[in-house]
């Protein structure tokens, strides 16, 4: 065996060939002496810690020069077994759990879980409107906050880094609304079988009122500088084509399907949550290439704005209404307040269960350490979350527990298409394709 | 229809909940009969017409709430699939994945595949159910049918040991290649470790005391 030694890339002999393991340094001397070797086939691992893989995503690329002949993603690096944990806790808590999978798009992941747990329990027509309006409201903050990232971390990938500033100067807005609203930026937990934790403080709409008039300004800086941009569309266009016919065999949904000019999206052809009530708009363009996507989502924006502002009206009219359901064998006991070390047990609770009421606090100790039953079955529920198709298997044995926690992650499934998008392009457009197929890998690794 | 005792799932004379008698009944939705409601009865005809050996292929059919399921022999799993995909009338197009559910009381069918389909042309739903027995896990593989189930089937391998026959390379994809076992079976542990706090000690969550 003879060793090459370098102090950045040391190579050995393997059954399949000289293995190099490049941690930096001089690429020339590199570049040299693999150009010396007879071999034609490069196989490079790109990641798993990469700064440009969109998190822990170890991409298995060969090539063939600069162009890439194959290309397989290897996954995994983020599994924490959390489809198994909520077999171990009650309904609610499953929440807790399912929030942490796709973190950038905790609300869908929250809401998709907990409309299946409502169609198990047969409590769907009975939610209240106002908690179906917030969760509405919820889901599009969150679309804004996803797509900023898509957006900035995109274009930071392919080297341009103001778009990145920008577009995290913008999702900083929306996570500070989210700390209003629920008293968390991220992993909220904040929508519940039944409804959601807590009602919207006081003053909160008027805050989003603003905070809205503020993007519509604010996105027209990321806007002015790509959009049209030569450089960004010499870097997108004509990049990770991915037609109708490869996104239907694939189970591509999302912008990457909405990019082939196909206008599925979820909350107009199969509303949940009353979004057959707003009014807006489905992005499409024919281009189903990285431009096509990064401009559908760049829309998006727009339209998740104007149904914020829809839902706002529609929360004034709907003032002072419950945001749980009326069910008290299903609806959480304890009621939340902000205090002075942030979001807690409200004090007017806690002085009720322990010093006023002893039936509210045997309700309440069931309620919470034992949780409700759900009648036996499964339920399948999909929402449109920022990067396609998020569905929920749920099934229940007739429990305090489920039974079996299946997320259909739009991320796992959308990265198959890497291999479809990515050979026989060259090596640096494979950063363009992964990035505008999004994943996140909270949510492809569950 | 299963049984469940008592509040805590003790067995034997360790209850000292007083709910120890509890005996509660759980009923799973069984076979459907027609009409099912809705768009049901036209998908069940449908492909009926398109499909000579129906009879033969399906198992039972169940509506619950408002989602048809067609259990599905695992011999006529392929044919099934490919009359879903390629009949105008049905035209389920997308395959949003396959998943496993373990059900270890359910003798020779412990192992369930679920796979929900999605029809873009006519906006429907429909889920595919097929049991196999745990001595015994071969499916035939839905790649040739729906691309898209490849890492969905892998996951399923992974997570619950079902082998997909056909797959163009079946290996782990979420647990390291070298692993022993499958994580979601029910008679895979979670594992944990007890946690001590302040000198009281937790119990890790699978052995904690817990209702029913």
């Amino acid at each position: 065996m003879t060793t090459h030694s370098d102090a950045y890339a040391d190579s050995r002999e393997t059954t399949e060939g000289r293995v190099y393991s490049v941690t930096g340094g001089d690429w020339d001397s590199l570049a040299t002496e693999i150009g010396a070797t007879k071999e034609e086939r490069v196989v490079v691992n790109m990641g798993p810690q990469h700064p440009s893989t969109h998190g822990v995503l170890r991409i298995i690329l060969e090539l063939e020069g600069e162009t890439v002949t194959e290309v397989r993603c290897g996954i995994g690096y983020l599994h924490t077994g959390i489809e198994k944990n909520t077999e171990y806790r009650s309904w609610t808590q499953g929440v807790t759990f399912v929030t942490r999978m796709d973190y950038l798009a905790p609300i869908f992941n929250e809401t998709a879980y907990c409309l299946a747990v409502e169609k198990l329990l047969g409590i769907t027509d009975d939610i209240p409107e106002r908690a179906s309006v917030i969760r509405v409201l919820m889901m599009e903050l969150n679309r804004i906050s996803s797509h900023m990232v898509a957006l900035g971390t995109g274009a930071l990938e392919l080297g341009a880094l103001s778009p990145m500033i920008f577009a995290f100067r913008d999702r900083e807005l929306v996570l500070d609304l989210f700390e209003n609203i629920s008293g968390l930026r991220m992993n909220m937990a904040y929508i519940r079988p039944g409804g959601v934790a807590q009602d919207i403080p006081a003053g909160a709409i008027q805050k989003i009122r603003e905070t809205v008039d503020q993007l519509r300004i604010n996105f027209k800086d990321n806007e002015k500088l790509l959009v049209g941009n030569t450089i960004w569309m010499k870097r997108t266009q004509n990049i990770g084509y991915l037609d109708l016919a490869g996104c239907t065999t694939l189970g591509i949904t999302g912008p990457v399907l909405r990019s082939t000019g196909l206008p599925w999206d979820l909350r107009k052809t199969q509303p949940y949550c009353g979004y057959e009530n707003y009014d807006f708009d489905v992005i499409t363009t024919d281009s189903a290439d990285v431009y096509g996507r990064f401009l559908i989502r760049m829309q998006e924006l727009e339209q998740s704005l104007r149904i914020v502002e829809q839902a706002c009206d529609k929360l004034e009219k709907l003032a002072g209404q419950p945001v749980m359901v009326a069910d008290k064998k299903i609806a959480w006991p304890s009621q939340l307040s902000v205090g002075g070390d942030g979001m807690g047990n409200s004090l007017e609770h806690i002085r009720e269960i322990m010093g006023e009421s002893m039936e509210s606090l045997i309700h309440h100790f069931k309620l919470v350490t034992e949780g409700f039953r759900v009648p036996a079955g499964q339920a399948y529920v999909a929402v449109e979350s920022p990067r396609g198709e998020t569905g929920v298997h749920l099934v229940s044995d007739g429990g305090t527990r489920p039974y079996r926690v299946h997320f259909r992650e739009p991320s796992f499934n959308n990265l198959q298409s890497t291999s479809a998008m990515c050979e026989g392009s060259m090596i640096a457009d494979v950063i363009g394709a992964i990035a505008s197929i999004d994943p996140v890998m909270g949510g492809v690794d569950r | 229809m299963s049984e469940d005792k008592g509040s805590f799932g003790v067995h034997g004379t360790g209850d000292t909940s007083g709910y120890s008698g509890l005996v509660r009944t759980q009923i799973t939705p069984g076979s459907s009969e027609r009409p099912f409601g809705g768009y049901f009865d036209d998908l069940a005809d449908d492909l009926e017409r398109a499909f000579p050996a129906f009879s033969d292929a399906i198992e039972k059919i169940v509506v619950d709430r408002g989602e048809l399921t067609l259990y599905v022999k695992r011999t006529h799993l392929f044919e099934t699939a490919m009359a879903l995909r390629n009949t105008e009338t049905l035209r389920f197009e997308m395959c949003m994945g396959v998943n496993g559910v373990h059900y270890p009381e359910e003798t020779g069918r412990e192992l369930h595949a679920v796979y929900s389909l999605l029809s873009l042309t006519h906006n429907r739903r429909i889920r595919l159910e097929v049991a196999v027995p745990d001595a015994d896990p071969h499916l035939p593989s839905l790649v040739e049918v729906w691309g898209g189930i490849n890492w969905h089937e892998r996951e399923s391998y992974d997570m619950f040991g079902i082998i997909f026959d056909g797959h163009p390379g079946l290996t782990r994809i979420l647990m390291p290649d070298d692993w022993q076992g499958h994580p979601q079976r029910k008679d895979y542990p979670l594992g944990g470790i007890p946690i001590e706090y302040k000198g009281a000690t937790t119990p890790p969550p699978s052995e904690r005391r817990s209702y029913r």
